[in-house]
């Protein structure tokens, strides 16, 4: 017989065990479905998420893909953390890429080692400005921020849109929807010959150390840990708490948009149409099985960049849609929130009793 | 300039149109949110429906066997959601996103035979009646079922809320599910229930836009619907026949955005687009800024889990 008993308290041993359950039952189900599509499940697991790391180029791609996603989803933690529910990270990330895009073509052709600060810099302004605006009406306009930070996504994407095609498309680019060529100091540095990791990711290992440091080493970080667990202790306790969500959003909308930064700024060097191919949706998963952790968060980020690689590679050689990818990203995210049930209750198997 | 009457009539038509998948999605979705269930996945459930439906559609060949086809398919993309958040005790936000995600990838994973496939016609009412009186006849006349069981549908919502015993205890789950449990009530199998029913308005609404409204499928064709349909439950403070209006608004919005085009307005398209998506926030801000009266129209358990412990 099987009883299920509710645990006197969560269990901490099975919070960091969850995600890897999560992953490992996301596979089963992956191969299952791969199996229905058709094909021999073992064989298109490795086509998704063993070949695409298998050499050097595969794994720069890796940290290629995992730095924008570790870097939103460690802002992303910060909301989540006090019960801020910002989804619109995608566009904070389409936005800061607007703004340090914008400032990169005002130093078109132009050389100097002041140029890349401030183009980082305007990205991330850009991103705290575009999260305010969820921030700024949720505070105290009452207005739901799932919703607005949502809207604004599709807004940033229309806006994008309309700058390089318009005002700021290239005037010798034959009308392709791009901007120009930013100057060589305009773009962050390519790591290694040949390969397409760049220097973005020390901004995202950055983020990871700082936010450790706040949420586990600073006042604002137990605050924040005491307004997701209880509002009303957070208000009893007497913390500022719009100023707390104003500064959340801020934070998360800086990261979004330097992820932003690097995606522009990179390998590519001009602002296009398609800057992300969702990061800032994905990310969301990335910060849940991250368990909100920084350090778990750069695990996260790792594997889940592999679907956005797996999903290329099953494209090439099995004719799947990229979109595959996605399937995963929500398969990983339905799992680890069912097994998270393993965290207040337990199971218990309970032998026949003669 | 000479305006045709029957124009008039035609553009309030397709304003109806494009309303139709945004009060079929929000009246379902009202009603999950009554039970105190809030499932962000309406988009996920929205393009789910759509490409079930015109998959249904093209291989049996049978426009009733889509319908309800989509619809079944939308009930049991939301069965995962009500298993997670009622029977796991999952958090709904997140569990919704997971949904969104899943579905938008799993659509696209069986889409990919159907792309530039053509829909069949769907057969409309009345056609013959359409020429019969100017300006009402394009309005009232020559639509799809779909069609005329969305607008009825605010109402039945409406009376099914206030009227009958199991609308009440719906809103008694939504509002107080301590007390409706101690009434004897199932809370959960109560919250099954509406999320089902909520994933079937999303699936038919699905259905629609690719089968009636723009007959063939293309990746990601919800574009966003699903979640302006949540919007409009806020707009409507929980309230069915406000969600007709506020449907119509955002119809009326994507429809002048073609005709200004068409007209050669030197607005930029893109700002044009937007305009759903702003108006949206503008509207959400003018709603939600007196807090006691979302106070007291919010389902009081509204995203909250309830869990009987026993």
């Amino acid at each position: 017989m099987i009883k299920i008993v509710k645990r006197d308290q969560p269990s901490k041993a099975i919070f960091f065990f969850t995600p890897v359950l999560a992953i490992f039952l996301t596979l089963v189900a992956g191969g299952l479905i791969f199996f229905i599509l058709g094909f021999k499940p073992f064989e298109a697991l490795k086509f998704f998420f063993i070949i695409p790391i298998a050499d050097k180029y595969g794994f720069s791609e890796l940290l290629l893909k995992a730095t924008p996603l570790c870097l939103i989803a460690i802002g992303l933690s910060f909301c989540f953390k006090s019960n801020n529910w910002n989804i619109g990270a995608e566009g904070q990330l389409t936005f800061g890429a607007i703004v340090s895009g914008g400032v990169a073509l005002l130093f078109y052709e132009q050389e100097g080692f002041y140029i890349l600060p401030i183009v980082i810099l305007a990205g991330a302004i850009g991103g705290m400005l575009y999260a305010s605006i969820p921030a700024i009406l949720k505070t105290y306009f009452n207005t739901n921020e799932i919703l607005v930070s949502l809207m604004l996504v599709y807004v940033s994407k229309l806006i994008l849109d309309y700058l390089v095609v318009g005002p700021w498309s290239n005037p010798e680019g034959f009308n392709f929807p791009e901007t120009r060529q930013f100057s060589d100091s305009a773009k962050l540095p390519l790591l290694f010959e040949g390969l397409r990791i760049h220097a973005g990711i020390f901004l995202a290992l950055a983020a990871v150390v700082i936010s450790w440091f706040v949420f586990y080493k600073t006042y604002l970080g137990f605050q924040m840990k005491v307004s997701g667990f209880s509002l009303k202790t957070a208000k009893y306790a007497g913390y500022k708490g719009k100023k707390m969500i104003i500064l959340v959003f801020l934070i998360s909308g800086a990261c979004a948009g330097l992820a932003g930064v690097g995606e522009i700024t990179g390998p590519i060097g001009q602002l296009h149409r398609e800057i992300s191919p969702d990061y800032g949706f994905t990310a969301i998963i990335v910060a849940f099985l991250g368990r909100l952790h920084p350090v778990g968060i750069i695990f996260a980020s790792l594997v889940v960049a592999i679907t956005y690689l797996g999903a290329e590679t099953a494209q090439i050689f099995m004719q799947i849609p990229k979109y595959t990818g996605q399937v995963f990203q929500g398969m990983i995210l339905f799992f680890l929130l069912a097994s998270d049930y393993l965290l207040f209750f337990k199971i218990k198997f309970i032998g026949s009793k003669k | 300039m000479i305006i045709d009457i029957n124009f008039v009539g035609l553009i309030i038509a397709s304003i109806m149109a494009s309303a139709v998948p945004l009060i079929l999605a929000s009246c379902g979705e009202l009603i999950t949110e009554r039970s105190g269930v809030l499932n962000l996945g309406v988009e996920g459930m929205m393009i789910i429906g759509a490409i079930s439906g015109f998959a249904l559609m093209t291989v049996t060949g049978s426009l009733i066997v889509a319908v309800f086809g989509a619809m079944l398919a939308g009930v049991l993309i939301s069965t995962i959601f009500a298993f997670l958040t009622q029977t796991l005790i999952t958090n709904h936000v997140a569990t919704g996103l997971a949904l969104t995600i899943f579905g938008i990838g799993i659509s696209a994973m069986i889409g990919k035979n159907f792309v530039g496939i053509p829909g069949k016609e769907f057969p409309v009412l009345f056609e013959s009646l359409k020429d019969t009186i100017p300006l009402i006849s394009p309005i009232l006349f020559g639509h799809s079922i779909v069609f005329y069981f969305a607008f009825a549908l605010p109402f039945m919502t409406n009376y099914f809320l206030k009227k009958t015993k199991i609308g009440l205890i719906v809103r008694a789950v939504g509002d107080s599910p301590e007390s409706a449990s101690n009434q004897g009530i199932n809370v959960r199998l109560v919250r099954y229930a509406c999320i089902l029913y909520g994933g079937a308005m999303s699936g038919l609404a699905g259905s629609y836009l690719s089968m009636i409204y723009t007959p063939q499928w293309i990746e990601n064709m919800t574009g966003g619907r699903g979640w302006i349909a949540l919007a409009l439950v806020v707009f409507s403070t929980w309230n069915p026949i406000k969600i007709l209006i506020g449907a119509m608004i955002f119809g009326g919005l994507t429809i002048i955005q073609f005709h200004m085009q068409a007209i050669g307005v030197r607005i930029p398209v893109q700002f044009l687009t937007a305009l759903p998506y702003i108006v949206t926030i503008i509207v959400l801000v003018v709603i939600s800024r007196d807090s006691r009266k979302i106070r007291l129209s919010t389902p009081s358990s509204l995203g909250k889990s309830f869990h009987k412990d026993n």
